[in-house]
């Protein structure tokens, strides 16, 4: 009997000890991946409050709140060979004022890869999940006010966008500002505004990520909030200045898709 | 002689087991003739720590901005959990919502929250009060570190969820367990259907066969709504909230509210989404004859054309009592719902 229990705990230990090499193994094949998030607004960098900007409806404006989420990153070899994060480590909120939120540090196989995709907001399977798969930047309890979530109408507000512009009228605050709080993930049981979108860059014109052992590769990306004005469709302060759950967010929501483009990669 | 003591001894353990079995709590129960119920209890079972911890939040004061108000003092239990004498919600500093308060009530039965349904899960219901600055007006930061400063509540968070970190979500979730307990499921209308020997008068019995041709599409039994959202023609010249279709866009759903559920009707005044109705023979007349037409009127009540739905006043003294066969006295009186 006592034979069979040491015989046991001897497998058992093997067992253990490769399963934890084996992890180890594991790890060493991942290297290190950053996206650097970097804001500008026009030709200008994104300073909150002080600095002001005009978009092409001719609206001066100031910025106070830029935040937004990218989600589900996946990345592509040349022969179109998928990596995708894994889920629940793939949610990011980026936040104007919380500079290491424009770093999202990533693990990934080594390899070289010719693209990155990812989605901007919270893709609709995880914004009807249980409560408690949905922790750190998820946490429904910021609320709508600090927070990036609509209580009334459950779901996360995928980009929030707020400044102050004389040109816009008085709102019931009493404040002359544009507040751009875009959301919407397509209805939980009858089909509704979706707002979900993917962005795609292309790597092979600025530098591919090679990523190896021991190496932490760099992508840099500018972020253009002016594109939230001046994309595909052009948007007036004046005309807009509350977007919230409503037919214009779809235009802004195609607008800031346009925000991102590739600048460098450092290997 | 022995035999006797025999007997004694069996008689005095019996009535010892039968006091015990009586105040082991025993979670969530499916009431019998209930179908079975939206919210995952399997997945997320109540325990009795669970349900008192969620207890001693719902009726918490900290968890709003001043302290002044708990989730209990607009949810009353004597009025089924709604905020009786009171049209539209009424928040801490005399700050009035738009919506009349609806009962906390068989909510493990809802497929959605708010009179336009934009909460599709109870566990994502509680955070909208809490932070409403018509409401309660608090940040959940705020009420996490009140709650957390608290020796008793620590104890408590550990005792249920193992860590005395104190989260939102952990928050939320002893909230919908003391929600989804809330059952109202002995009326005598539930006798009547258990097959006790509890039968309705002939009047109740004439009213519930008008129900049944007339309300019961809607209102359908044993929850007394279908859960679905409709424009039941009020006129809407002075409250222009569209209801569903702040949250669908579509409008086809315009003026559409979800369907009350008439249980507990007596004590669930004043009625309809902005409570505009303070009596039931208000509602009645409603339907009888105050119906507006509009392009999403259900057409329920436009039948062959006619607006409204045509009762006698017969029918609806008959209807009225059977109505009250809803009311169910226990729930608005037990002593596990009320505040400690």
């Amino acid at each position: 009997m006592k034979n069979q229990i040491n015989i046991i705990i001897c497998f058992f230990a093997i067992f253990t000890n490769s399963f934890t090499s084996y992890a180890q193994n594991k790890n060493a094949n991942l290297a290190k991946l950053t996206l650097e998030l970097n804001h500008v607004v026009g030709n200008k960098p994104l300073k909150l409050q002080d600095e002001s900007y005009i978009n092409e409806a001719g609206e001066k404006f100031n910025i106070t709140s830029f935040n937004y989420f990218i989600s589900n990153v996946k990345l592509y070899e040349k022969d179109g060979k998928e990596y995708v994060i894994p889920q629940d480590s793939s949610y990011f909120l980026i936040k104007e004022n919380d500079p290491a939120s424009k770093k999202i540090n990533l693990n990934i196989p080594k390899g070289k890869y010719t693209s990155v995709t990812f989605t901007i907001g919270v893709d609709s399977l995880r914004s009807t999940m249980d409560i408690s798969r949905r922790t750190g930047t998820l946490d429904i309890s910021g609320g709508m006010v600090d927070g990036m979530y609509w209580t009334w109408n459950s779901g996360y507000i995928f980009m929030k966008f707020e400044g102050d512009c004389e040109q816009a009228p008085i709102d019931r605050t009493g404040k002359r500002k544009f507040r751009y709080h875009i959301g919407g993930f397509g209805g939980y049981n009858k089909p509704s505004i979706n707002n979900i979108r993917t962005v795609t860059i292309d790597l092979s014109k600025k530098g591919l990520i090679k990523a190896k052992n021991n190496t932490n590769s760099r992508v840099l990306i500018e972020v253009n909030a002016l594109q939230v004005f001046n994309g595909r469709t052009k948007v007036s302060i004046v005309k807009n200045p509350a977007v919230m759950f409503g037919n214009v967010s779809k235009l802004i929501s195609e607008n800031y898709t346009g925000m991102f483009s590739h600048i460098s990669t450092k290997n | 002689m022995l035999k006797k003591y025999y007997v004694l001894i069996i008689l005095f353990s019996f009535v010892f087991l039968m006091s015990f079995s009586e105040s082991i709590f025993k979670g969530f129960v499916n009431p019998e003739h209930f179908p079975d119920p939206v919210y995952e209890v399997l997945k997320n079972p109540v325990t009795k720590e669970s349900f008192e911890l969620g207890r001693e939040l719902f009726y918490e004061t900290a968890l709003s901005r001043d302290n002044s108000i708990s989730c209990g003092s607009c949810h009353i239990q004597s009025s089924a959990f709604t905020q009786h004498g009171h049209d539209v919600s009424h928040g801490i500093e005399d700050r009035l919502g738009s919506r009349n308060s609806p009962p906390i009530m068989n909510l493990a039965w809802n497929k959605a929250f708010f009179w336009d349904g934009g909460v599709f899960h109870l566990d994502m219901f509680s955070i909208s009060p809490i932070t409403n600055p018509v409401e309660m007006d608090e940040k959940m930061e705020n009420v996490l570190e009140k709650l957390r400063s608290k020796n008793e509540y620590r104890e408590r968070f550990k005792a249920v969820y193992g860590s005395d970190e104190i989260t939102g979500n952990q928050v939320f979730k002893a909230l919908s367990h003391f929600m989804i307990m809330c059952i109202s499921s002995n009326s005598k209308y539930d006798s009547v259907m258990r097959k006790t020997e509890v039968r309705f008068t002939e009047v109740e019995n004439k009213g519930y066969k008008i129900f049944l041709n007339n309300c019961s599409s809607c209102h359908k039994e044993p929850l007394f709504t279908d859960g679905s959202f409709r424009n039941n023609g009020l006129d809407n010249k002075f409250n222009t909230d569209t209801g569903r279709q702040t949250i669908t866009l579509d409008p086809e759903d315009r003026f559409k509210f979800k369907v009350p559920s008439l249980r507990n009707l007596t004590y669930t005044a004043p009625y309809m989404h902005d409570g505009r109705f303070t009596k039931i023979d208000q509602v009645l007349d409603h339907y009888t004859k105050g119906l507006q037409e509009s392009h999403t009127l259900d057409p329920l009540l436009k039948k062959n054309g006619q607006l409204g739905i045509p009762l006698t006043e017969d029918e609806k003294m008959n209807l009225k009592a059977f109505l009250k066969t809803l009311d169910d006295k226990y729930f608005i009186t037990r002593k596990d719902l009320s505040e400690q």
